[in-house]
């Protein structure tokens, strides 16, 4: 017996937009992104808090990221210091170390390698979670349950990795000074107090701050990738490995151009 | 076969489902080619149709997760595509939606999953209470020993009976069963199919039934229907239904039925 012959019709094939297709796409693209981060901001404001979650999340973000990110921040303050010091022995000047990866340190490598390891590790996780989440319609329940899945999933998310990468940043810059000054204290001799005088001499309260803002907007830009990459992903299991690689990428991205950007912004203000 | 179910609570003159017209389409595929339903208080109706049909988009649109694209959707009176957010949400609470494959949270023991409508829907209520509704839920279903599992080590029938009862704890007035037997042996559908039964007598909710298992519509429908080409077009009790000579009713008995 014909085992087809109930089968409803197979779509047509599309064809309506043949060369103008991908182009539409990608502001179709824009005007999600677009939606999605209005929502973040037209959300967060309102009550329910989810509380919980956010806490959860800040651990599952923050505290689970210390071992990777120690571990990585130390060992580059230890290369970065060597590598950097046979240029600085041409001149005889080693003694200018300090000064000079502290400013590396503090103003580009923390901040940028914490956010590069952060949209690996976190990232990646969002946009599988909830990748998966939206695949076996574990969001759908929520949203019939009459619980709004954004404010639950995606806001928490967005709030915790925007708080926590700023505070792994600030880890990463201190565990990398360490570093660095293991390498120099074995090397010149100096001494932990003259290597922080040197370190806190040589940068500026601007340095800090525009750290510590750039490193709220990575935080931001993670969370808000992953949780896009994850919210939107499309059905089907390949979806969810979709979702978890393009965050990482799509992350990683806009990180570096932000980085350019704020460079520009912060040099900027400096020749004020 | 089991015997044919009679249902002493169905009460024809209250609807709480009424469809007109409805059509959904996605890009240049129409599923639905309007479809009319009534789902009466107290009753259990089953849809019946192959996979691909709509089934699961009919319910779907039911519940809001889906927008129609023509027709009119009327849920207990409300008319689901003119609502608010928060009109939707507080109708949302009245509909219990199980799904195809369970969706159970599955970062949280069963526990937090049904703790999790609990605490957001019914704050009035102290520990204890919910303590005892989780139970009480949880006996029902038959699978209080399962409280403190992740989804993760629940076999699939297991997980489908933890989906039913977090759709439960909220006390829905409509119940949406999205093939609460497919994959599922023979001994756990008959499980299934007369929990579906008790939960209609305990909880006196009104379901749709969706499902392509002939033995599952026998055991708990009240009323069949078959959607075929995206449109409704048998109704009746099981049997008027494979009464009919319709080659492609014809052929939905057979294979189910095949020995
Ligand atoms: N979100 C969606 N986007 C695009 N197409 C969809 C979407 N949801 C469903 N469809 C299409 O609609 C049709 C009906 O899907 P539906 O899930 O309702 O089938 P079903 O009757 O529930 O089948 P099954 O018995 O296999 O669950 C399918 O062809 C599917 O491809
Ligand atoms: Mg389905």
């Amino acid at each position: 017996m014909d085992l087809n012959k109930n089968k409803p019709e197979a779509a047509p094939a599309r064809r309506r937009y043949v060369t103008t297709r991908r182009l539409d796409r990608i502001f179709v693209e824009l005007a999600k992104v677009y939606r999605f981060n209005a929502r973040f901001f037209k959300e967060v404001w309102f009550p329910p808090y989810e509380f919980r979650e956010i806490i959860k999340q800040c651990y599952e973000i923050g505290v689970r990221s210390l071992p990777l990110i120690s571990l990585t921040g130390f060992i580059i303050g230890i290369v970065f210091t060597n590598q950097s010091r046979p240029s600085l022995a041409d001149f005889g000047a080693t003694s200018l170390l300090p000064a000079l990866i502290s400013v590396a340190i503090i103003r580009a490598i923390g901040p940028l390698v914490t956010a590069l390891i952060a949209a690996g590790r976190v990232g990646s996780a969002i946009g599988a979670e909830l990748g998966s989440m939206r695949v076996t319609e574990q969001i759908d329940a929520m949203e019939v349950s009459a619980t709004n899945p954004f404010k639950f999933l995606v806001v928490t998310r967005v709030l915790a990795s925007t708080l926590m990468i700023p505070a792994l940043t600030m880890f990463t810059t201190l565990v990398s000074l360490l570093g660095g000054y293991l390498n120099v204290h074995q090397n010149e001799l100096t001494s932990l107090s003259v290597f922080f005088y040197q370190v806190f001499d040589a940068i500026t309260f601007l340095d800090i701050i525009a750290s510590s803002v750039k490193s709220v907007i990575f935080g931001f830009t993670i969370g808000m990738v992953g949780c896009y990459k994850g919210y939107n992903s499309s059905k089907g299991t390949e979806g969810v490995g979709k979702a978890a690689n393009s965050s990482v990428v799509t992350a990683m991205f806009l990180i570096f151009i932000e980085e350019l950007l704020i460079m520009q912004v912060i040099n900027t203000i400096r020749a004020f | 076969m089991e015997a044919k179910r009679i249902n002493p609570n169905i009460d024809r003159s209250e609807k709480v489902i009424t469809i007109r017209g409805l059509k959904k389409a996605f890009d240049d595929f129409e599923v639905l080619r309007g479809v009319d339903l009534d789902l009466y208080k107290g009753e259990n109706l089953v849809v019946l149709g192959r996979s691909g049909t709509g089934k699961s988009v009919l319910i779907k649109i039911i519940s809001g997760l889906l927008q129609a694209d023509e027709g009119t959707v009327n849920v207990l009176g409300k008319e689901v595509s003119g609502l608010k957010p928060r009109e939707m949400d507080a109708l949302r609470l009245k509909i219990g939606f199980s799904f195809q494959n369970s969706a159970l949270y599955d970062s949280m023991t069963v526990r937090e999953n049904l703790e999790f409508p609990l605490e957001r829907h019914a704050k009035h209520m102290t520990v204890a209470e919910r303590e005892d509704t989780i139970q009480y839920v949880l006996e029902a279903v038959g699978l209080l020993q399962a409280i403190n599992q992740m989804p993760s080590e629940l076999s699939g029938g297991q997980r489908k009976r933890i989906g039913i009862a977090r759709t439960l704890i909220l006390k829905p007035d409509i119940m949406l069963y999205d093939e609460p037997t497919a994959g599922l042996d023979p001994i756990t559908c008959i499980e299934i199919n007369s929990l579906i039964n008790e939960v209609q007598e305990k909880f006196n909710t009104s379901s749709i039934i969706i499902t392509h298992d002939l033995t599952c519509a026998r055991a708990v429908g009240d009323r069949i229907v078959m959607l075929l080409d995206g449109q409704f077009q048998r109704e009746g009790t099981f049997d008027e239904v494979f009464e009919s000579n319709d080659e492609r009713v014809q052929s939905f008995y057979n294979y189910n039925f095949i020995d």
